[in-house]
């Protein structure tokens, strides 16, 4: 019975949403082909704590390795890991995107042999072969993919935010197993992880994105994007790529062709003018709305709702207007 | 140091592309070409990397139709010092049988340092580099944003979802090079005119299986032309109305 193997990633001890849309889509492929959903869940000690939420979603069963050289990203000692799960006879592989999932999948596909399908946005079973769409040509065209079975199972990666986590609660059978050879025997060392701010929310996450371009004239400014992010309470901060070259933000934080593509509820784009290569990462926004001074700008074409004026007095009204709204029971 | 760096001809993406008539490509009707912008960074890490050392070479490495001979070219005119040209009609759509061919070209050639932008801007898998290095059972660093090489260990710095990692790893290895590390450079008019000398090596690609086709490609579906709400903080209100009762967003 073709079953479907799934990864879960863990990042500073939670379970990242990624792995839930994983889940639920393995779920659904795994029923086309009448097989089961198996998790692959890693990390330090107490890991397997998550085993109840997989569940909830539709794992079947879930394979558990915890060591301490797998609480942060080790890329080689946890693609052993997953390639030799999935040589138990997988009809596919799922991992989510995001950037350790970028860097995993292939992996996997490399040491298994397979064929791999990248940062799709949708999959499904036709016949034997998996077909999926793929954003090419940052963005502006899309492709519909189709992978031919072959030996061994096919590795798909999923973009975050693409694909919904759904609840199909079951008990998932729990195993434990040993890691791959020595996690700590590994060539790529991760020295340091640092992170910006433990509280900030992923752009892959969050659903609603506030981001800045050079109309705010200044790095200080950015002060008002986080402010109206922050009065959201679910927002991220995000940047244009004329902003992080200037150093303004980091790297990062560039959503556009060469950047992050997220596609959020709802997009606040404060002072961006909408260069072709911005929009190609936020068209799929869900709703976009745009200040600027300039009523010409092109960001105004692609926006659902646009104001005409100065951020500096525009931006704070809304930040007070939404933090009103927020307070409200 | 030997560096390889792999760069791929890919369009320029500043234009609105249309869907050729077989229905499963765009139309290269009118579209320039260059070298994918992250290829475009790692030939300059490489130079770099070499200019500093002020000793050994960095070879270019290229699948694709008889045109890729052109950025191979323009590597060669920024200071590459050779190319090697797979030649491919076709450049199919499937990371692992592209992988395969260029793992079999750099297996014996005896490099220090193996580097890729870490995804062509066109098919934007992201994924070949990665599988070269798993292939030829490398040190494997995914999305350098900056990279070092002192004594035979390399690190690196990789951009993640709000932060980054800092990794070591010893040499030869393979590298996917992201944004920040270095722009290009401009050919020179003498590197230009030096290039031209310069030796590449045409010979066909050994690609893999070929498993993932294209069975369509289309337009994404146009966004319906929004409205101006208002101007200034006066149309704040009227805005936030908005979110609340059409859009459902806050």
């Amino acid at each position: 019975m073709p079953n479907v193997l799934t990864y879960a990633e863990v990042r500073g001890g939670d379970l990242r949403k990624i792995s839930l849309e994983s889940v639920s889509t393995a779920r659904a492929l795994a029923d086309a082909y009448g097989g089961e959903v198996h998790v692959v869940l890693t990390g330090g000690p107490g890991v397997g704590s998550h085993t109840g939420t997989l569940g909830e979603h539709g794992a079947d069963a879930v394979f558990v390795t915890e060591h301490e050289a797998l609480a942060q990203y080790n890329p080689e000692a946890l693609s052993a890991l997953v390639a030799d799960r999935a040589r138990n006879a997988y009809a596919a592989v799922l991992i989510g995107a995001s950037a350790r999932g970028k860097d995993l999948a292939p992996r996997v596909a490399a040491k298994l042999g397979a064929a791999i399908l990248s940062d799709v946005t949708s999959l499904r079973l036709d016949g034997d072969a998996l077909v999926a769409t793929h954003p090419v040509y940052t963005g502006k065209v899309l492709a519909t993919l189709r992978l031919t079975a072959g030996d061994a199972a096919a590795v798909v990666s999923l973009r975050p935010g693409a694909f919904s986590a759904t609840p199909a609660p079951r008990t998932a059978r729990v195993e434990g197993v040993p890691p791959s050879g020595d996690p700590t025997a590994v060539r790529v060392q991760v020295k340091e992880t640092t992170t910006a701010d433990s509280r900030k929310l992923d752009l892959a996450e969050a659903p609603v994105i506030v981001s800045g371009g050079r109309g705010l004239k200044a790095a200080e400014n950015f002060k008002l994007v986080e402010d109206l992010a922050a009065a959201f309470g679910n927002a991220a901060v995000g940047a244009t790529r004329a902003v992080t070259d200037d150093g303004w933000r980091p790297h990062s934080d560039q959503i556009g062709q060469t950047g992050r593509q997220v596609s959020p509820e709802l997009y606040v784009a404060v002072g961006i003018s909408g260069a072709i290569q911005h929009i190609a990462g936020m068209r799929a926004s869900r709703c976009i709305v745009a200040i600027n001074k300039d009523a010409e700008a092109p960001i105004f074409k692609v926006a659902d709702y646009g104001i005409v004026g100065d951020v500096f007095e525009v931006v704070p009204a809304l930040t007070a207007a939404i933090r009103e709204l927020r307070a409200r029971p | 140091m030997k560096i390889a760096v792999c760069i791929k001809r890919v369009p320029e993406m500043d234009v609105k592309f249309r869907i050729a008539a077989s229905g499963k490509a765009v139309d290269e009707m009118g579209l320039k070409w260059d070298m994918s912008d992250f290829d475009g960074y790692a030939v300059e890490a490489a130079l770099q990397m070499v200019e500093k050392l002020g000793t050994g070479e960095v070879v270019v490495v290229s699948l694709g139709p008889d045109a890729t001979q052109e950025v191979l070219r323009k590597a060669l005119s920024m200071g590459a010092t050779r190319a090697v040209h797979l030649k491919s009609d076709q450049v199919p759509f499937d990371s692992a049988a592209i992988a395969t061919a260029l793992a079999a070209e750099l297996k014996d050639g005896g490099y220090d340092l193996i580097m890729f932008g870490k995804m062509a801007i066109d098919s934007a898998s992201g994924a070949t580099g990665v599988m070269v290095g798993e292939t030829l059972g490398l040190p494997t660093v995914h999305g350098c944003s900056k990279l070092e090489i002192a004594t035979g260990r390399g690190s690196a710095r990789r951009e993640l979802e709000g932060g980054a990692e800092e990794v070591t790893f010893p040499l030869p290895a393979v590298v996917t090079i992201d944004e920040g590390i270095a722009r290009p450079r401009y050919p020179s008019l003498k590197g230009i005119m030096a290039a031209k000398k310069k030796p590449m090596d045409t010979k066909p690609a050994q690609l893999g299986t070929v498993r993932v086709t294209v069975d369509a490609m289309a337009l994404p579906p146009e966004r319906a032309a929004g409205r101006i709400v208002g101007e200034g903080a006066a149309a704040v209100p009227e805005l936030v109305r908005l979110l609340q009762t059409e859009a459902k967003v806050v």
